[in-house]
């Protein structure tokens, strides 16, 4: 009786992908511990060449999994339902990755605002400063450590603000990209969508530019204190998540020219989209708290 | 791996006629059913639990006189750091997500969980993620040995060359725990049957609700700050020294930050089991639904406003103590809801008392013992003197083995005849029930007086007059770890057969997954049940 008023809902029969997925997360993991452990006592081991293996088997997993997911969706198989459940998951997964990037920002703000005080005298510590680093000067930017390292801040004009409005535009594209697929305009929907891949990687060159540019001529390195590990863990680490995001852009984009996706269900495109989106807002973020204050 | 696509209206078919299962090893490797998964996450979590124990013995072996008598300091520092990563990320929280794999979706009316496939992967990364910790061990220079809680200087200064593998087993620790979480999320969200609206979920399906919300919310932050140990040890950044303008405060401000609501994903799941429990064998219904629920969601709310009052000691401004201070108490109000609920439900009921229930109401007694043991570490002057002492060892021992444990122990022996479709042995279950009970209370009961007496926690050696308490708790371990084995016993015989168990199984037991057989059907609610 329910038959009828309710879909069935898909549950895949067995699937080889996860525990492909999972060896290849084990290779990663155990490679990186062991390429990490080998790079700082200078030594050569099998660490990378293992990091590399689990790299090919993640990239054979995914290419293999969303195949299967891709040729299911594409023969109908998929509910209603379960694209609810699809555009939930990475919805949670983006929250996932706000946390994240929280963590790093908690960072920052409490070694901005808590820590350097402390560390030049304020609250009840000013016995602290006085018999460890008389010297030190509290100022934001953080260009002299309490040990003496010295470093140049990073200006937010010039390429990061270039940068900021190549980003924004990217989103704008998007979604224009978006409306395009909505309203059954192919034309404007590739064009669009190429436009943003095409800022995006520009925003990426930039990036690593600016990079080159922070260890040369600024003298701003990872390690250059406080400063230089929140700024550069935090653009780092948000780098990697535009690269992703372009990754999947780029999948979304293969997938627009071989003709996939209706108005009414897009699921792809719309989670590549939400994760643009997404690493563009904490672009802004990171503008205005790491650039710009 | 087109199989799969092309065949699977073949398969569905399949599953109206009989129980179709996929035999072999590849029905585990490669399984997308959430009883399968279930099953494997639970028997993983009791090896795990097993592991740690023995950790535990070494260490309750070490301590069982003063002086140095079995181990090096080093080893022993290892053994306590790995016992609590293994416990905490091993044994309790795959316990829980086998528990909601098997019973979220039987008691909402779903046929699996809402992503099947991610579902397997959560689960198999897991034995390599401690395949990866425990390989550490016989790196040169051994494992983590820096406390679970890796606190910096320990792990970033003065720790050894296996730091980068226990922070990489870490991170796909959390990313299986992230994906099993949206998982949970997704399913309750989603995949309810037609009828069964928010209020009237079971309450082990919204207290998991929320706890996989906390989950989401505080798994990467752990990410976070184990990326921020990796950077410190081996790539020169200063987050955690004062000297590059970092400070190690801020490690445990992050980490805790984590750590707090960590521990409630580690008993919100345990209070929906005895909600679960309470009411079936007092045959009534459970007392204040609707307050257990909103007394579930402050908790988890207030579990984001705590963290600090684990760092007292730290030299946090007056103001901050007394902030975390209050808030934290605030946290006795919701529980007190509850544990009132429970005795509530069983106020005037007709009460029986076969093993999941006496672990329920072990429960319920014991982890209150560990709740009042942590309103007295809230008070932070009164901190002072039990901080980093035996007392925190049994606060926390309580709540999470008298607590988790014995929640976990109680469902399994209260599902356990859905699962096979045999009863356990009932007088084995007794003799595993009073025998932990006894133990466990030998073994973590007389920590509070060594600890209020000044004994520090994590340290291999102890002043003289320690030495009676510490034989005592010593024994206590021994005899609770080797209570165990009953419990492994009685699973065991209860696989091999059994008195069939009936659909209901317990007289006064109400919900879905009582309405199906046992052993539960490979598949259930493949087309959606009727909610009354």
């Amino acid at each position: 009786m329910t038959t009828k008023t309710y879909e069935k809902y898909y549950v895949p029969a067995q699937s080889p992908w996860p525990i492909v997925g999972a060896v290849a997360l084990f290779f990663i993991a155990f490679g990186a511990g062991h390429l990490v452990i080998d790079i700082s006592n200078q030594q050569s081991g099998f660490g990378g060449y293992l990091l590399l293996l689990g790299f090919a088997v993640l990239v054979f997993m995914l290419v293999g999994w969303f195949r299967n997911v891709i040729d299911e969706s594409m023969s109908g198989l998929y509910s209603a339902q379960m694209d609810r459940s699809f555009r939930q998951g990475m919805s949670w997964f983006i929250v996932s990755e706000v946390m994240f990037f929280m963590a790093f920002f908690g960072a920052l703000f409490y070694g901005r605002m808590i820590a350097m005080q402390w560390l030049g005298g304020s609250s009840n510590n000013a016995m602290t400063f006085e018999l460890l680093w008389p010297d030190f000067q509290p100022v934001w930017p953080l260009v002299k450590t309490p040990g003496g390292i010295e470093t140049q801040a990073m200006p937010w004009t010039g390429l990061p603000l270039i940068n900021t409005a190549i980003l924004v535009v990217s989103s704008i594209t998007l979604h224009f990209a978006h409306t395009g697929l909505e309203q059954q305009k192919r034309g404007q929907l590739k064009l669009m969508l190429l436009l943003t891949l095409l800022l995006g990687a520009t925003f990426l060159s930039l990036q690593v530019y600016e990079y080159i540019h922070a260890y040369q001529d600024l003298g701003l390195r990872l390690d250059s204190g406080f400063y230089g590990n929140t700024f550069f863990l935090l653009t780092g680490f948000h780098g990697l998540h535009v690269t992703l995001g372009a990754i999947i852009l780029l999948f979304v984009f293969f997938r627009v020219l071989k003709g996939h996706f209706t108005p009414e269900k897009h699921f792809a495109f719309q989670a590549a989209a939400w994760y643009w989106h997404f690493v563009d807002v904490v672009w802004i973020c990171l503008f205005v708290i790491v650039y710009m204050l | 791996m087109s199989v799969v696509i092309t065949e699977p209206h073949d398969h569905e078919e399949q599953h109206e006629h009989h129980d179709h299962k996929p035999g072999g090893i590849k029905r585990w490797l490669y399984t997308t059913n959430h009883k399968d998964i279930g099953t494997m996450y639970l028997i993983f979590a009791l090896i795990m639990f097993f592991i740690g124990g023995t950790m535990a013995m070494i260490i309750r072996l070490e301590l069982f006189q003063p002086g140095m008598q079995f181990v090096e300091p080093h080893f022993f520092n290892q053994m306590t750091t790995v016992h609590g990563l293994i416990m905490v990320f091993g044994a309790v929280m795959p316990a829980f997500t086998g528990l909601a794999n098997w019973m979220i979706p039987m008691m909402i009316g779903a046929p699996d969980m809402a992503l099947p496939r991610m579902n397997n992967w959560s689960f198999w990364i897991l034995p390599f993620a401690f395949l990866i910790l425990l390989l550490s061990l016989f790196m040169p220079g051994g494992g983590p040995s820096f406390g679970w809680t890796f606190y910096a200087p320990l792990s970033t200064t003065y720790s050894g060359d296996s730091t980068a593998l226990f922070v990489f087993s870490v991170h796909i620790m959390g990313i299986s725990s992230i994906m099993g979480a949206i998982n949970v999320i997704v399913t309750i969200w989603n995949m309810r049957a037609p009828g069964m609206t928010w209020m009237k979920m079971p309450l082990f399906v919204w207290t998991w609700f929320i706890t996989a919300f906390l989950l989401i919310m505080v798994m990467p932050v752990l990410a976070g700050v184990v990326t921020m140990v990796l950077t410190d040890k081996y790539f020169g950044t200063s987050f955690f020294d004062a000297a590059g303008g970092g400070d190690p405060v801020l490690f445990q401000h992050i980490f805790w930050f984590f750590g707090h609501p960590e521990v409630y994903i580690m008993i919100l799941p345990a209070f929906g089991i005895v909600s679960a429990i309470i009411p079936t064998f007092a045959r009534k219904k459970l007392f204040g639904y609707a307050s257990m629920v909103y007394a579930t969601a402050s908790i988890a709310i207030l579990s984001f406003l705590v963290w600090a009052h684990h760092m007292f000691t730290t030299g946090m401004p007056v103001f901050a103590t007394l902030f975390f201070m209050y808030a934290t108490m605030l946290i006795a109000v919701p529980t007190g809801v509850k544990v009132f609920n429970w005795v509530a439900t069983m106020w005037r009921g007709a009460m029986t008392f076969e093993v999941p229930m006496m672990f329920a109401l072990a429960f319920i007694v014991l982890f209150t013992i560990g709740g009042f043991s942590g309103l007295m570490l809230a008070i932070t002057p009164a901190d002072f003197q039990y901080h980093d002492t035996y007392f925190v060892v049994a606060h926390f021992h309580y709540v999470l083995v008298t607590g988790a444990i014995f929640s976990i122990v109680a469902a399994v022996y209260y599902w356990l005849p859905k699962w096979t479709g045999n009863m356990y042995d009932e007088s084995l279950g007794r003799w595993h029930f009073w025998c932990s009970l006894i133990s466990v209370n030998l073994l973590f009961f007389p920590m509070h007086f060594v600890g209020l007496a000044g004994m520090p926690r994590r340290i291999p050696d102890y002043a003289l007059q320690f030495a009676d308490f510490n034989a005592f708790i010593s024994i206590g371990g021994f005899l609770f770890g080797l209570s165990q084995l009953i419990f492994v016993w009685v699973l065991i015989k209860c696989a091999r057969g059994g008195v069939k168990a009936t659909d209901q199984v317990w007289e006064g037991a109400e919900g879905l997954e009582w309405e199906v057989p046992s052993p539960a059907p490979y598949h259930t609610f493949e087309t959606p049940p009727v909610i009354k």
